[in-house]
């Protein structure tokens, strides 16, 4: 695992982490959302420099193409779609002083936590290096979410398939069978078709080097797939292509293919090799890209699916002053 | 002081400033903003321990606990879809209920004064009285 040593570290660590707390109570502060969660994207991008100077690439990556990227396409659609709200009327003084003193209390006592922890830190990197040869995989990280901890990562693919089912089910009953329409803007500004046609070549790329180097150097299934649904939502939002509808044939195949393969394998592991999620001896490798490969296209396809949103019919012309009424909520 | 330390203390602040925000944030959607905030700090002192570990074990970051927050951000990221996607839908739900309320009394419906007007002076006396206990009390 890389790490960066900097001549005085602390240089950074610090206005890194001041950075981060005084962005974070602006954007508890600030009077607009669109504000608001134009800060948290930045607090997202920032977030990943922290993970790299925590020394764990893989996060950063992943807090980078999540956090930073889709959690702001999905935030700024939603923020777009609601429109500026007129705030809810503030709680009485006394009320906000008690909830800050808890909070307060609350960040004191998990301050004294982190202080006080244990001299010799436990830890299972030695366990994991002891048995990392066995996966074949060059990245710790990669192969504690593959082998050694599979079923976590198995019950969180299937955790994002029913993410995509609940949000479809969100939709009214008459727009079942239609297609996401969230992403549905308005008409594309030219900078965002441009950008639209300019980056998806780039970001397929970058996808599936993620996915594919991901086995020895930080990356993986989780961060390539994250980048690949960036491309579909910014093809989509940039009216270059259309989500497909909820009752797309293929596009269930691909929600459930990651998931329907790890369990597949995973129970011809307690067949072939000894265990339930155990790999038999030989075909270890193979079998870990076959997995992580439909791994990629399922995460791929289902957070792209979130950020596409739940199945409406296409609206008829008006009611959409939401543009128009936002300079009003600025008050 | 070292890292670790660093940004374990600043995921304790972002957890105190995330649970403030999701108990009296402005809107919704500001306290769906906060809740994600608390995760993240939650995260960072998960982190924390990892780097600590990490350096102890002779790695620059222990690969179990990394692991598990990849996992976790996933897992965050899918449940904010589905809070945003439920605000989204909620507030088109009261859109299409305040058209419904509003077409019978612009075209002056004969045949129920008695309940619209009932039902659309609900929810407006409701938030003038809260606003102005508000504006009372600060």
């Amino acid at each position: 695992m890389p790490d960066f040593p900097l001549p005085v570290p602390l240089w950074a660590d610090i206005p890194l982490a001041l950075a981060l707390l005084v962005l974070a109570l602006w954007l508890t502060a600030t009077r607009r959302d669109r504000a608001a969660v134009i800060g948290f994207t930045g607090y997202g991008l920032l977030a990943a420099i922290a993970w790299v100077r925590l020394g764990s690439v893989d996060v950063a990556l992943t807090e980078a193409a999540l956090g930073g990227g889709l959690m702001g396409l999905l935030l700024l659609t939603a923020a777009a779609r609601l429109g500026e709200r007129a705030d809810q009327p503030r709680p009485a003084m006394p009320v906000r002083l008690l909830v800050g003193v808890l909070c307060l209390g609350v960040t004191l006592a998990l301050a004294a936590v982190v202080l006080s922890l244990p001299a010799p830190a436990p830890n299972l990197v030695a366990a994991v290096a002891a048995n990392q040869a066995a996966t074949e995989l060059g990245n710790p990280v990669a192969a504690v979410l593959i082998a050694f901890r599979a079923v976590d990562t198995m019950l969180e693919s299937v955790v994002l398939a029913l993410a995509v089912i609940v949000l479809w089910s969100f939709g009214a009953d008459r727009a079942w069978g239609a297609r996401p329409r969230t992403l549905d803007l308005g008409p594309p500004s030219p900078a965002l078709m441009l950008l639209g046609r300019l980056l998806p070549p780039l970001g397929l790329i970058v996808g599936v080097h993620l996915f594919w180097t991901g086995a020895d150097h930080p990356g993986g299934p989780f961060q390539g797939g994250a980048v690949l649904a960036a491309m579909a939502a910014l093809l989509w939002l940039a009216r270059l292509g259309e989500p497909p509808p909820v009752s797309d044939g293929l596009t269930r195949v691909g929600i459930v293919i990651g998931p329907l393969l790890f369990l597949l394998i995973g129970l011809a592991g307690a067949v072939i090799a000894d265990a339930f999620l155990a790999y038999p001896e030989g075909l270890t490798k193979p079998l870990i890209l076959l997995i992580e490969a439909a791994k990629t296209l399922s995460v791929a396809v289902a957070l792209a699916l979130l950020v596409a949103g739940p199945p409406e019919l296409p609206a008829p012309a008006p009611a959409r002053g939401e543009t128009a009424a936002e300079p009003g909520g600025t008050v | 002081m070292t890292e670790a330390q660093i940004y374990g203390i600043c995921g304790a602040g972002l957890v105190g400033i995330g649970l403030y925000g999701a108990i009296l944030g402005r809107s919704a959607l500001r306290r769906l903003l906060a809740f994600n905030l608390v995760g993240s700090g939650v995260f960072l002192i998960f982190g924390a321990i990892a780097r600590r570990g990490g350096l102890a074990g002779g790695a620059a970051s222990d690969p179990v606990p990394q692991a598990l927050v990849i996992t976790g951000l996933v897992v965050a990221f899918a449940a904010t879809a589905l809070a945003a996607a439920l605000l989204i839908r909620l507030a088109a739900v009261e859109r299409d209920e305040a058209s419904a309320r509003g077409k019978p009394e612009a075209a002056g419906a004969p045949s129920a004064p008695v309940a619209a007007p009932a039902k659309s002076t609900d929810p407006r006396t409701e938030q003038p009285a809260t606003g102005q206990s508000g504006a009372g009390h600060s």
